[in-house]
C-alpha cells in the first residue's frame, strides 16, 4: 500500500464513516443542537440584559456588566466549562436528581456567550443615532419605552451578522462539553466522532463529524452574508398579511 | 387645514448650564395661542437648546414653563411632550418602520388607539402632507423633503397644542425647502401655535407673528417681524441681519 492509499484510508475510510453516521445523526446532531440552541437563546437574553446594564445611567449596573464581561470574555471556554461543570455538579445533582451534565454545560456556554453577545448588542445599541431617542422622547415615550420600541430594535438589527457569527462559534464550542464525561446517549457530534476514532484507530469518523459541523456552520456563514446584504440594501417591499388579504377594504379606504 | 387644539406657551427666565457652559441665561419667550414665534440667531446661540428645554427634553436649571397659563414643570415630562409636537433638522424618522408605522406608533402605544383607527388617523395626517400614497414604504425610500413632511405628520397626529420646529429645512436640498415651508405656513395660517427656530429669514419675516433674536444664550431683541427686520435696535441684530440677508 503506498502512502497516498494509506492517507486516504486514514481520513476517508468510507466503511468507518458509514458505521458512525447513524449515531452522528440520531444522537450527536440533536444533542449538539440542544446545547447550541439553548445556550444561544439564554445567552442572547442574558446578553441583552448585560447590554442594557452596560449603557445604563446607573454606575453600579455599568460596573457589574463591565466586570462580568471582562471575566467571561477573558477566560478560555474549556476552563469555564470544566470549573462550572465539575464545581457545580453536586448542587445540580441535588436539584435535578440527575447526573446529566447538560444543564451545567448549557449554563457554562450561556455565561460565555452572554459576555460576547452583550458586547455585540451594546455596540449596536450605541450606534443608533441620538436623534432616534430624542424623536421618540419628543413624541412622549418614556426612556424605557423609547429604548424598547425604537432604539434597541434598530441596534439589534445592525448587529445581526455579528450575532450569527457568535452562534456559529457557540455551535463549535458546544463540543467542549465532552470534557464533562457524557453517557452514551448524551454524546454530541464531536464526542461520537472521537469515540469511534479511539475505538477503530481510524480518523474517518472524526472527519465525518467535521463534515457534519460544516453542514451546520457553512449555511449559517452564508446566512450572515445574506442578512448583511439585506440590511445594506433594504428588504423588498413587504405587505402585511391582513393588507394583502383585504384588498377590498383597502380600496374602500382610498 | 383642520382646527388645532392650540394653546399658548411661555418660558420664563429659563437658565441652563452644561458644566461651566452657561447655554441659556434667563430666556423669556411667550407665544400667544394660535400664533407663530420664530427664533433666529447665530449658530451656538442656544436656539435649539431652548426648544429642548421648553418641552423638557432637557430640564432647565431655573425658570418656569407655562402651557396655557399653567406651569408644567411639576407634570410628568412624558405627558407634557405628548402635548408639544417637535420636528427636527435631521427628520429622525424611525428607519425600521414604514411611513405609516412611524405615525401610528405613538397613536397606538400612547393614545392606545386600536390598530385600524390608528391607521386611519395616520393616513389622514399623511394625506394632509400629501404623502398618503407613500404610507407603506420605508423612510429611506423618500426624499428629504418627503421625510420631513412625514415627520410633521407624525407630530401632528398626536394632536399637539404647540409645535416646535428645530431648523426643519436646514438639512434639505434647496429645491425641497419650499414644500416644507409651504406646509409650515399652512399650519401657521391654520391657527397652530408654533415656535420655529429657523435660518429662513423669508419665513420668519412673512409668516411669523413675533421674531425673537437670540445670541449667546440671551434674548437680544424681540418684536413683530417688521420691527425686527426693518428697524433693528441693537448692533448685534444689525450685524446678524447684514450677515444673513
Amino acid at each position: 500500500m503506498d502512502l497516498l492509499d494509506q492517507l486516504a484510508d486514514t481520513f476517508f475510510n468510507w466503511e468507518e464513516m458509514a458505521k458512525v453516521i447513524p449515531s452522528l445523526l440520531s444522537v450527536g446532531l440533536p444533542n449538539t443542537l440542544i446545547l447550541a440552541v439553548a445556550s444561544g437563546i439564554l445567552g442572547s437574553l442574558l446578553g441583552l440584559l448585560l447590554a442594557m446594564m452596560g449603557i445604563s445611567r446607573n454606575a453600579g449596573a455599568r460596573w457589574v456588566a463591565r466586570i462580568y464581561t471582562d471575566i467571561f470574555r477573558g477566560l478560555p471556554a474549556i476552563l469555564v466549562i470544566l470549573v462550572i461543570g465539575i464545581g457545580l455538579s453536586p448542587i445540580a445533582r441535588e436539584i435535578t436528581g440527575s447526573r446529566n451534565p447538560y444543564p451545567l454545560g448549557i449554563l457554562a456556554l450561556t455565561l460565555i456567550a452572554a459576555a460576547y453577545i452583550g458586547e455585540i448588542f451594546r455596540s449596536g445599541i450605541q450606534s443608533v443615532e441620538k436623534g432616534q431617542l430624542e424623536a421618540s422622547r419628543a413624541l412622549g415615550f418614556s426612556y424605557g419605552s423609547s429604548m424598547r420600541l425604537v432604539v434597541v430594535p434598530q441596534g439589534i438589527r445592525r448587529v445581526l451578522p455579528a450575532l450569527v457569527n457568535q452562534f456559529i462559534s457557540l455551535l463549535k464550542d458546544s463540543s467542549l462539553v465532552f470534557m464533562l464525561g457524557l453517557a452514551a446517549s448524551d454524546r454530541e457530534i464531536f464526542r461520537i466522532g472521537n469515540d469511534a476514532m479511539a475505538n477503530t484507530g481510524n480518523l474517518s469518523p472524526l472527519v465525518a463529524a467535521g463534515v457534519l459541523y460544516l453542514i451546520l456552520t457553512v449555511p449559517l456563514t452564508h446566512f450572515v452574508n445574506f442578512i448583511d446584504n439585506r440590511l445594506r440594501t433594504g428588504r423588498p417591499e413587504k405587505k402585511e398579511p391582513d393588507d394583502a388579504a383585504a384588498p377590498i377594504g383597502k380600496g374602500a379606504q382610498a | 387645514m383642520t382646527e388645532f387644539a392650540s394653546g399658548s406657551l411661555t418660558g420664563k427666565n429659563l437658565h441652563l448650564s452644561f458644566g461651566h457652559n452657561h447655554v441659556l441665561r434667563g430666556i423669556d419667550l411667550h407665544v400667544e395661542k394660535g400664533t407663530t414665534a420664530s427664533v433666529i440667531g447665530p449658530s451656538g446661540s442656544g436656539k435649539s437648546t431652548l426648544l429642548r428645554v421648553m418641552n423638557r427634553l432637557i430640564e432647565p436649571d431655573q425658570g418656569d414653563i407655562l402651557l396655557d397659563g399653567r406651569s408644567v414643570l411639576k407634570d410628568n415630562p412624558d405627558e407634557l411632550r405628548q402635548r408639544i409636537g417637535m420636528v427636527f433638522q435631521q427628520f429622525n424618522l424611525f428607519p425600521h418602520k414604514t411611513v405609516a408605522e412611524n405615525v401610528t406608533l405613538a397613536l397606538r402605544k400612547l393614545r392606545k388607539l386600536p390598530k385600524d383607527q390608528a391607521r386611519a388617523e395616520a393616513l389622514e395626517q399623511l394625506d394632509l402632507v400629501g404623502l398618503k400614497h407613500k404610507a407603506d414604504v420605508r423612510p429611506a425610500n423618500l426624499s428629504g423633503g418627503q421625510q420631513q413632511r412625514v415627520a410633521i405628520a407624525r407630530a401632528l397626529a398626536m394632536k399637539p397644542e404647540v409645535m416646535f420646529f428645530d431648523e426643519a429645512t436646514s438639512a434639505l436640498d434647496p429645491e425641497l425647502v419650499k414644500g416644507v415651508l409651504a406646509l409650515m405656513t399652512d399650519l401657521a395660517k391654520g391657527g397652530m401655535t408654533m415656535v420655529v427656530v429657523t435660518h429662513e429669514m423669508g419665513f420668519s419675516r412673512n409668516v411669523s407673528d413675533t421674531v425673537t433674536f437670540m445670541d449667546a444664550g440671551v434674548v437680544v431683541e424681540s418684536g413683530p417681524p417688521e420691527q425686527i427686520f426693518t428697524a433693528p435696535a441693537t448692533d448685534r441684530l444689525k450685524g446678524f441681519l447684514s450677515d444673513v440677508l
